[in-house]
């Protein structure tokens, strides 16, 4: 099974990746069809989910209050399918700037906002994250105040964390649809802020 | 105790929090085909989306974690896991070195 | 059921042990005292489970909030710049 038009051969990875998958099916662990339908239900999380919780955060008082007391079960409430996630919602406020990292691994709310960006799980962002997290914000582009106080989440453990930005002054009357578009990522990393468009 | 050893042994060479490091590079890529299905495999080896529980993500981090420094830095993010996850499958018994090799064999044959 | 000793606001030390085996206690914390901001509930022991063994029974989870000011001796930024760490029970005192 080549992955692309332009023949190269398996490197040793993919060789042992086709070699497991193949063993796998002929033990009955999982079918072809299995792994294919999982890599597109993968493909179907997208940061686009994160953005649809936060629009309705931010349009919505009593489901932010529920957000942030069980993260989890709000994304379900919303009809977004979240399996074995224990989702932490960390919220920005005018005092308080929130940013997430796993030092140990690459943690990240998968199961909502999809695979986590290679930067995510390089070795600068996980050792420098914890120790100096304003100028590894600053190298994002990301400027805080001294006034504003930082706090590193380190997922080390079951929890998963999303961060809520601050709604943006002028967006009074945007639709949550709207509001949904200028939610990145990076904004529920906690690397950046919402930008208006 | 050398450097070295506490460096490696007393602390894993994973658990990189406050070290010193460069620049963030805010790299990105599409992972490739292989790359999604060594996701789905974890996916579904860990019991999630119908697959049969086979493995915890805690076996997955601790062969991650027993990698050698270098390979560690130097193998990609899903060559790590599909190592891994293949070591798993080899300490549970649920698939042998010999079944895997010639296997690997077959396959590079084929190829 | 293993009992929760600790609740919001109680101050805590990380354990400084360094043992061998998958630990998800990370190497910069242990020694370091801070505040349970939260118990996340319990889960399995992730050094057992790493083993192959069942993780029960379940653990204790804090969120631990310390501040980095303590933490690293060089750090500079707004004194009351914060540090959360998922800590299992049995790493705290």
């Amino acid at each position: 099974m080549k992955d692309t038009g332009n023949y190269q051969p398996y490197s040793y990875f993919q060789l042992m990746e086709v070699s497991l998958r193949e063993l796998l099916v002929e033990k009955g662990i999982v079918t072809e069809a299995q792994v294919a339908a999982t890599v597109e239900d993968m493909r179907a999380r997208s940061p686009e989910r994160g953005a649809k919780v936060v629009a309705r955060a931010w349009v919505d008082g009593a489901f932010r209050k529920k957000l942030l007391e069980n993260g989890s079960r709000a994304c379900e409430e919303l009809g977004l399918d979240v399996p074995a996630l224990k989702l932490v919602v960390v919220e920005n406020t005018p005092e308080v700037h929130n940013v997430v990292v796993c030092t140990l691994c690459s943690c990240y709310p998968r199961m909502l906002l999809g695979i986590p960006p290679d930067w995510y799980k390089s070795r600068s962002y996980r050792s420098r994250t914890v120790r100096e997290p304003r100028t590894v914000l600053e190298e994002f582009g990301l400027d805080l105040s001294l006034d504003v106080k930082i706090r590193v989440h380190d997922s080390t453990a079951d929890m998963r964390y999303l961060v809520l930005p601050m709604r943006p002054a002028g967006t009074e009357s945007w639709s949550e649809e709207r509001l949904a578009s200028i939610v990145t990522r990076d904004c529920m990393i906690g690397v950046a802020i919402p930008v208006l468009n | 105790m050398s450097r070295y050893i506490t460096v490696v042994i007393e602390r894993s060479h994973h658990d990189m929090g406050g070290l010193p490091a460069g620049k963030v590079e805010p790299s990105e890529h599409d992972y490739e085909a292989w790359e999604r299905r060594v996701d789905a495999l974890m996916v579904l080896l860990s019991g999630i989306k119908g697959g049969t529980k086979l493995m915890t993500v805690d076996e997955l981090r601790k062969n991650i974690e027993a990698l050698p420094p270098d390979a560690y830095d130097r193998m990609s993010y899903y060559e790590r896991w599909v190592t891994s996850i293949t070591q798993v499958m080899i300490q549970r018994g649920v698939i042998t070195t010999e079944e895997l090799g010639r296997k690997m064999a077959e396959i590079k044959k084929r190829d | 059921m293993i009992e929760a000793l600790f609740k919001p606001g109680d101050r805590v030390t990380v354990r400084k042990a360094y043992p061998l085996g998958h630990i998800r206690t990370p190497y910069y914390i242990r020694g370091h005292s801070g505040v349970v901001e939260r118990i996340c509930g319990r889960f399995g022991n992730p050094e057992e489970l790493a083993q192959q063994r069942s993780g029960e029974p379940k653990q204790p989870l804090y969120r631990v909030r310390f501040l980095q000011k303590e933490v690293w001796p060089e750090y500079k930024g707004n004194p009351d710049d914060a540090l959360e760490v998922e800590i299992f029970q049995h790493w705290l005192e």
